[in-house]
């Protein structure tokens, strides 16, 4: 089981808190917004992973299980928690 | 099964040139809707299999195998609602209106055998509210259905959405039918899983209902044997710009650019480049010309047809003018819901802007790739991602007159009206 970052961009207001607690995967673009490096989390940084996420005032920032399986047309298809990134277009 | 697996075209055979083809008429034609057959136990829906068989992709622009998509919806197992979307907000794009407006019982069917088949009780057909022939032709179309009377049919009804760039995207769609805003939402959940009235739901494109209405009637053999390996079957496509008569084609699979620019009347003038797949789409050189519009080709090119759009760009206009004004109207149909979107589209139509009146005084030309990078998936939906395609295709593209109007600023044709329209032109059937 792994984890990695992802944040929602309807509820990220860009206060940039993520970014100053969690540099080492987490920057912010020219207009104050997170730019996310989505990499599974290795265990020495799910710690500040977390600190960032409980710190978003707009609770905009989560934490994701299994990135990996998100991309399976199998999960797609099951429609259970791990999901693709992106929906087929209409 | 009347019409042969040759004949061409076939979406449009029997077009009527200013009114709806009536049902007797619709049947006479392709004969009457096909019982579908039950669900199979395990090994998967006959139609699913035969659509799979056919190849058959969206053709609203993401060209999501259509098999995939209805499988991952019937396994919902929860009576899941059919949504036609026609509500074409691409400008470019005037197929979904045409098939709506003269052959609504093709699309009917495919919603229908499509109902059939995932237990809905539910068919909503989504039309532009300017769409008032359309609109209409539906309604009566679906008012000669003998199969929506019957108890147990699903209820079918059209619904007029406003027009937007952004209302037809699939989540904006699910927000503006249950009542809301056409703003996209968050995914997941997606429409499959949770769509409208909180049902699984099957948002496909207009046509792409009419190409399962026609493998419904004729199946995946028949289906294929116009069109390549690469392109089955046939598509319909929106020719634009400097072409003698502008309008919606039904072109095989895998024809090239320059078959299209024919069966369109030929050019009026010569040519600086096309654009391919609309506002989302994708800028290329006037040697694309012999380029096979089917989907590996296109991706090879970085390029891709999008719901269908080819648009041929004169040399008389000036295509950094055309980029930037677009860039402007693209920013003004944003949702205006995440930050990269709506400070990243603002910079790139600023800087685009300025090209075209004094040049590049403040010195943000360079920056414009760099932007158009920092949008790219940071939406909840892909317009960013679409805007920055069309910007940095055409940088590629039209380097030369980019660097030019950066250095001098604008020049005489920036001065002249804009070619590319921000709102749907009135189509022109075009039989090929």
């Amino acid at each position: 089981m792994s984890e990695s970052l992802r944040v929602d961009p309807i509820a990220c207001t860009g206060h940039g808190l993520c970014a100053e607690l969690f540099p080492e995967r987490i920057w912010l673009d020219d207009w104050g917004y997170p730019v996310i490096d989505g990499d599974e989390l290795t265990a020495d940084l799910l710690e500040h992973a977390r600190r960032a996420v409980a710190a978003c005032p707009s609770v905009a920032l989560r934490l994701e299980r299994d990135r990996a399986a998100r991309s399976s047309g199998e999960a797609r298809a099951a429609g259970g928690k791990n999901r693709p990134l992106r929906a087929p277009g209409v | 099964m009347t019409l042969a697996a040759e004949q061409f075209p076939r979406l449009l055979h029997g077009m009527p040139a200013d009114a709806a083809l009536g049902l007797r008429a619709h049947e006479s034609l392709h004969g009457p809707l096909p019982r579908p057959p039950r669900r199979g136990a395990r090994g998967g829906h006959p139609l699913i299999l035969e659509l799979e068989r056919a190849g058959l992709r969206g053709y609203g622009g993401g060209g999501f195998p259509t098999a995939t998509k209805l499988a991952a919806v019937a396994a919902q197992h929860a009576h899941a609602a059919v949504v036609v979307n026609a509500s074409e907000g691409e400008p470019l794009s005037q197929k979904d209106a045409l098939l709506m407006r003269h052959l609504p019982h093709l699309v009917i069917d495919g919603a229908l055998v499509t109902a059939a088949l995932l237990g809905s009780e539910r068919v909503v057909f989504v039309l532009d509210e300017g769409a008032h022939a359309a609109l209409q032709n539906v309604e009566q179309a679906l008012a000669e259905r003998s199969e929506l009377a019957g108890r147990g049919a699903p209820a079918a009804h059209v619904a007029a959405v406003p027009r937007g760039y952004l209302t037809g995207q699939e989540t904006a769609l699910m927000s503006v039918l249950g009542g809301g805003l056409a703003k996209p939402t968050v995914t997941p959940p997606y429409p499959f899983e949770r769509g409208l009235a909180g049902r699984p739901t099957l948002v496909s494109n207009a046509e792409t209902y009419a190409q399962i209405g026609l493998v419904a009637h004729y199946g995946a053999e028949w289906w294929r044997t116009l069109g390549t390996e690469a392109a089955p079957g046939t598509r319909l496509v929106t020719v634009g710009g400097a072409v003698a008569y502008p309008g919606v084609l039904e072109v095989a699979g895998g024809t090239t650019v320059g078959r299209l620019l024919e069966a369109s009347g030929g050019v009026t003038e010569q040519l600086q480049g096309f654009l391919l797949g609309g506002y989302a789409g994708t800028w290329v050189g006037p040697d694309a010309i012999d380029l096979r519009i089917d989907a590996p080709t296109l991706r090879d090119h970085g390029a891709g047809l999008g719901p269908g759009i080819v648009v041929a760009l004169p040399e008389s206009a000036c295509v950094v003018a055309e980029v930037a004004s677009i860039a402007r109207w693209l920013q003004h149909e944003s949702a205006k819901q995440c930050g990269p979107c709506i400070h990243g589209l603002a910079a790139i139509a600023d800087a685009l802007g300025e090209l075209c009146a004094e040049g590049d005084r403040h010195g943000a030309y360079g920056r414009i790739e760099r932007w158009c990078g920092l949008v790219m998936r940071r939406g909840a939906c892909a317009l960013p991602d679409g805007a920055a395609s069309f910007v940095t295709s055409a940088l590629h593209t039209f380097r030369p007159e980019f660097d030019d109007h950066a250095h001098y600023g604008g020049c005489d044709a920036c001065l002249e009206p804009r070619q590319l329209p921000t709102r749907p032109a009135h189509y022109v059937g075009v039989a090929p």
